[in-house]
């Protein structure tokens, strides 16, 4: 069997990947990837623990993490079509100020 | 065995994060994403949580990349960043800091023992659905709940974002109707 902390040091890895991501992209949907990223970068700790422990419980949250995640993909990207409309572009650095 | 499946799933999820970091069109970042979210469920499956398996394909590689990559091509947004940044440190400075935080997760968990999990062998029905299922009408039954009314407004929420000009055209009407 595979010990868990092989399982957090892929999930660190790939939760820092998406942390660079966010930081170095201006993509504003290849950012918003990153943000998935790391949102599965924890539910893959998260299904670990559950497995180490033997508790379901970790599962129950991964389903509720999951469900989340995808109402905020579908407000983040409406929220991207709109500055899209205004603003003509989805680089980040253009999309400074608070006004539309 | 399972190491070595492991070690495979592994290298194609940090392949594919990596690949989505580094490719400049917007839709190989997407594919890129996809192949991981493949592997990570792979990994669930190995962690015996089959229905989270299922459900990482149909909602994450299924309903919400296929979301991404429709927006991405609606958009035509797939090459923004041409242009050069527009901060000349931030490339560097962000290496830097991803870096420091991969270094801080794998000493604080080099600290932990590196012996087999204290669970053992998993009872035969652990990561059984109907377990699952059970757990989420009894003891999560009001975060269940909640997450109905999360989906129902983000429905609401996407549908007032995307009204196509009402807004505006009440701001222009209201000066000529008084």
């Amino acid at each position: 069997m595979v010990p868990t902390s092989y399982y957090i040091m892929l999930s660190a890895a790939l939760f820092a990947i998406g942390v660079l991501g966010v930081l170095i992209r201006r993509n504003a949907l290849v950012v918003f990837m990153s943000v998935e990223l790391m949102l599965n970068a924890a539910n893959l700790v998260l299904v670990a623990f559950a497995r180490e422990r033997l508790s379901i419980d970790g599962q129950v949250l991964v389903f509720f993490v999951i469900t989340v995640a995808a109402a905020e993909v579908a407000v983040g990207l409406a929220l991207l079509v709109a500055i899209f409309r205004t603003k003509h572009t989805a680089d980040v650095d253009e999309v400074s100020t608070l006004r539309g | 065995m399972d190491v070595i499946l492991f070690a495979i799933t592994a290298a194609v999820a940090l392949i594919g994060a990596i690949a989505m970091l580094v490719a400049r069109n917007a839709v190989h970042s997407a594919l890129f994403l996809l192949l991981n979210f493949a592997a990570i469920a792979v990994l669930f499956l190995l962690l015996q949580s089959p229905f989270l398996f299922a459900i990482q394909l149909t909602v994450y590689a299924g309903a919400i990349m296929v979301l991404f990559l429709f927006v991405v091509m609606l958009l035509g947004a797939e090459r923004v960043e041409d242009t050069p940044d527009r901060i000349a440190w931030q490339r560097p400075l962000a290496l830097g800091l991803g870096a420091a935080l991969v270094a801080v997760a794998v000493v604080s968990v080099l600290r932990g023992a590196w012996e087999v999990p204290p669970g053992g062998e998993a009872a035969a029905t652990f990561g059984d659905p109907a377990q699952l299922g059970a757990l989420l009408f009894t003891n999560y039954l009001l975060p269940f709940q909640v997450t109905g009314i999360i989906l129902l407004v983000a429905v609401v929420g996407v549908a007032v974002l995307n009204q196509r000009g009402r807004t505006t055209s009440t701001v222009k009407r209201a000066p000529s109707g008084d």
